[in-house]
């Protein structure tokens, strides 16, 4: 199976790499999935958004993605990242309360961290 | 002869006390070290890939006449970030870096730019102030332990007095009314070893994108963008800034630890050499004293052994 390798990097750690076959993210022009083979993209992420990354065991990780973008080349997909939660690091209690913070931005973050989770928001 | 003894042994006990402290500062500045050199290890991955986005931006968008980019003309206001520690006790850290400030604003004066101080760190801030030199911003709080936040709070700040200084003509500010600044400059220090930390200045904006090293074996590939380049160049930019700013960062904080270790572990020395030196004067003074007392006793007997033999 074709299979592409990824990068999941923020600006203090490198969250997760890896091999995968499938990726799921928002750029600021919409969704879009990446399949190995993709076409070269340089996308900006939407802020609040969420990364979608099937590996080649076939399990599924998710991440909350802030302020991020996201580069693809023919065999490759690095999603570069101000800051990111993988979805079993998230603090379901602490988002919830963060949703009701003064902080715009701040509101966005947590509401992506919940969906990230699987929680609905 | 007892009160110089008495003396000795109060100063030995409380340059004992001294060395403790400094002894488990060296111990915490060392611990520390490790935390922060994986961090800046852990923040590489970031610099490498936003750098390599870039290169690729570069190399794809036609026109890259963004303001960050571009030389101006005429260069007249400059700012310089300085890079400096919250606390003492780290040796000669922060004369390091405010000698390599001065050098680098004696050189800028001489190039005929007027500097303005954006200062990191409480030393920083106190150094200016008692000089009564003025500081058009400062930061201060996260020298030891700096997260991106900080970086891009300091970033965002410097970034807006650049672009706002696009439009200035001959010192004056331009439409939008504000004075902004024609280059950005950073001092801080660079870790080389546990042993060597050195100051370093450097020219953050205009930029000129480092380049990732290796030759790349293919040729780039051409991409697509989303949305367009010149918008993702305007994003990027500034968040490339901020990425700068944050190893700059990181190294001043292993720096600042390696300085204070080193600065503990030579108060640590001198503090177990005077408890030997003192330990040394207060047994001979002890000596000293028993030899009098000795003394004392044998001429009062010979004293009194004279005294009953007259009779």
């Amino acid at each position: 199976m074709a299979e592409m390798s990824v990068e999941l990097v923020a600006v203090e750690r490198r969250l997760w790499s890896g091999k995968a076959t499938f990726v799921v993210a928002q750029t600021t022009e919409g969704e879009i999935g990446v399949m190995p083979g993709h076409e070269p993209v340089l996308g900006q992420l939407v802020e609040g958004g969420i990364v979608k990354v099937t590996t080649t065991d076939g399990d599924t990780l998710t991440a909350a993605v802030h302020g991020g973008f996201l580069s693809i080349t023919h065999d490759s997909v690095s999603v570069l990242a101000e800051s990111a939660d993988l979805s079993e690091e998230i603090d379901v209690d602490a988002a919830r309360q963060a949703l009701s913070a003064e902080d715009e931005a701040e509101r966005a973050r947590a509401a992506a961290r919940l969906r990230a989770a699987g929680q609905s928001v | 002869m007892a009160a110089q003894l008495r003396e000795l042994r109060s100063k030995i006990r409380a340059t004992k006390s001294i060395g403790k402290i400094t002894k488990a500062m060296e111990l915490i500045a060392t611990s520390r070290i490790s935390k922060a050199q994986a961090r800046v290890e852990a923040s590489r991955p970031y610099a490498s890939e936003i750098t390599n986005v870039l290169s690729a931006l570069a190399g794809a968008a036609a026109n890259l006449d963004h303001p960050l980019l571009v030389e101006r003309e005429t260069v007249r206001r400059v700012a310089v970030l300085v890079v400096t520690s919250d606390k003492g006790l780290v040796g000669g850290y922060n004369a390091n870096v405010l000698r390599a400030t001065e050098e680098l604003l004696s050189l800028l004066r001489e190039q005929g730019k007027d500097p303005q101080l954006y200062v990191i760190g409480t030393k920083g801030v106190n150094y200016y102030r008692f000089r009564g030199r003025e500081v058009a911003d400062s930061w201060t709080g996260f020298s030891q332990q700096p997260r991106y936040e900080n970086a891009a709070e300091v970033g965002d700040a410097l970034v807006t007095a650049f672009l706002a200084g696009a439009d200035d003509v001959g010192g004056q500010p331009g439409p939008d009314g504000i004075l902004g600044v024609d280059e950005l400059h950073i001092v801080y220090t660079e870790f080389r070893s546990m042993l060597t930390q050195t100051p370093v200045a450097r020219r953050m904006a205009p930029l000129e994108v480092e380049y990732s090293e290796e030759t790349p074996e293919t040729i780039p590939p051409a991409y697509d963008f989303e949305p367009s380049a010149e918008t993702l160049l305007a994003a990027l930019l500034p968040k490339y800034i901020n990425t700068r700013i944050f190893a700059a960062l990181l190294e001043s904080a292993a720096s600042e630890l390696a300085a204070q270790r080193n600065a503990m572990k030579s108060a640590s020395d001198n503090a177990s050499e005077l408890v030997e030196t003192y330990t040394r004067l207060a047994n001979q003074a002890r000596q000293a004293q028993i030899t009098q007392e000795i003394s004392e006793i044998v001429g009062g007997a010979d004293a009194l052994a004279a005294v009953g033999s007259d009779d």
